[in-house]
């Protein structure tokens, strides 16, 4: 066997090997993309029902608590970033990184200070390379989150955003994550978790928004105020989780749409390489034949 | 006769679902008893056992941790950051989590309330067999 030929099937083999692999991990992150997204859609009768009794309580309480109110001389901001643990997803947690960058130049420009709070260990190797200040980072969990999970971040952000500007607290907590649309559609969203934003809608459009009419005038216990106080980390939480589900969910998808085109990528490739190698081969061939003819033929004329 | 619509959502499955006489559940002003008609109420919940009566069936024991509960007309929403069925709750894995819990003492805010988690699902699993809810 040629030279020529061998290293072509030396080729084939090893990107059929590698073509196994991103099979398998395709086949992976799509079973796992169901399951995110069965949580997330589990999830969801709680964050309706939080986001209802916190209009509720908000709209009956006459008192705006820090938790509502905007501060004037905005010093510091939470930035928090949600990228995956492990890489092989295509552009997911580079997409996430760069609108980080962007959100940390924009604060910048308005004289506010980005304390970085990084979930996922490649955001984490992102900053460490560049030798920037970490206030706090969390990993190995973001391919499936629990609600501890989300609880544990909630409290280190709630805990910077009660502490006075002074003393080295914040006084925004902004959240960076990839929204899950559906399986091909993916996108990057940055929200501000506190203060909470008050949307001034008119009723006819809340009650379209909300699906609710004008809130009950609901007894509280112990008082408008001290439920809107305690519900408020609860829904810092849940904001957290359900960008964690999120997340996990689009993260799976990335890696199965990656998974996929470098599967097809090694089938053309690996189709390619067949190709010169039976080229090669028939090469060899004719040169044999020729050869034994040449040779027939030098015999015969002596 | 009217009835309660009841829903116990957790914040990452939804608990139990279905029509009730009554609901009695602990707030941190007291016990509070809820029957149909009961005028709109949105209240925290201490940690602790939320007892069903549904209209059908045996009574319903759930542990609640870190809720709150809101009613309005009949409609009522118990929200919890972990609810557990009595008749879900191993009481031997209970008990077990719990003696784990006091070994690992009682001086931080998380240890203690792993502590409190445990002996709330103690508290249900044993309101439930007193009530001769499920054998």
């Amino acid at each position: 066997m040629g030279a020529q030929l061998r290293v072509y099937r030396r080729r084939i083999k090893s990107v059929q090997s590698t073509k196994k692999i991103t099979k398998a991990m395709e086949l992976i992150a799509s079973s796992r993309f169901v399951k995110a997204q069965q949580r997330v859609e589990a999830s969801l009768p709680y964050t309706q029902e939080l986001l209802r009794a916190i209009s509720a309580a908000a709209s009956h309480g006459n008192s705006k608590g820090a938790f509502v109110s905007e501060v004037e001389n905005r010093k510091r901001a939470a930035v928090i970033l949600i990228t995956s643990d492990r890489g092989l997803a295509g552009a997911y947690s580079s997409a996430i990184i760069k609108e980080g960058e962007g959100l940390n130049a924009l604060l910048k420009e308005e004289g506010v200070t980005p304390e970085h709070y990084l979930v996922g260990r490649k955001s984490v190797g992102y900053y460490k390379f560049r030798e920037r200040k970490i206030a706090n980072s969390w990993t190995g969990f973001t391919d499936q989150p629990t609600y501890e999970d989300a609880k544990r971040i909630a409290t280190a952000v709630i805990e910077a955003f009660n502490t006075p500007t002074a003393e080295g607290g914040v006084d925004e907590i902004h959240l960076v994550y990839t929204h899950f649309v559906n399986m091909a559609v993916q996108e990057v969203r940055v929200r501000r978790i506190l203060p909470v934003e008050i949307l001034e809608v008119s009723k006819a459009e809340a009650s379209e928004k909300l699906d609710t009419k004008v809130f009950p005038l609901y007894d509280f216990e112990p008082s408008p105020e001290a439920v809107l106080e305690a519900l408020i980390p609860r829904y810092v939480e849940n904001m957290i989780y359900t960008a964690l589900l999120l997340a996990a969910a689009s993260e799976h998808a990335a890696r199965r749409r990656a998974m996929k085109s470098a599967s097809d990528n090694a089938e053309e490739l690996i189709r390619t390489l067949a190709r010169q190698a039976n080229q090669a081969r028939q090469a060899e061939i004719t040169q044999e034949i020729s050869e034994i003819v040449g040779g027939a033929d030098a015999l015969a004329s002596a | 006769m009217s009835e309660l619509n009841v829903s116990v959502v957790a914040v990452d499955r939804s608990v139990w679902v279905g029509p009730a006489k009554s609901i009695v559940a602990k707030t941190p002003e007291g016990e509070i008893g809820i029957l149909p008609g009961h005028e709109p109420v949105l209240s925290l919940l201490v940690n602790g056992v939320v007892r069903i009566e549904p209209t059908e069936g045996a009574k319903v024991a759930i542990a609640v941790h870190g809720g709150f509960v809101a009613m309005d007309s009949d409609n009522v929403r118990i929200l919890a950051e972990t609810a557990e069925l009595s008749s879900d709750i191993d009481v031997d894995r209970a008990q077990k989590a719990l003696e784990k819990a006091r070994a690992a003492g009682e001086d931080s805010p998380e240890a203690l309330a792993a502590v409190h988690r445990a002996e709330t699902r103690l508290k249900a699993a044993a309101t439930a067999t007193a009530a001769g809810m499920h054998s």
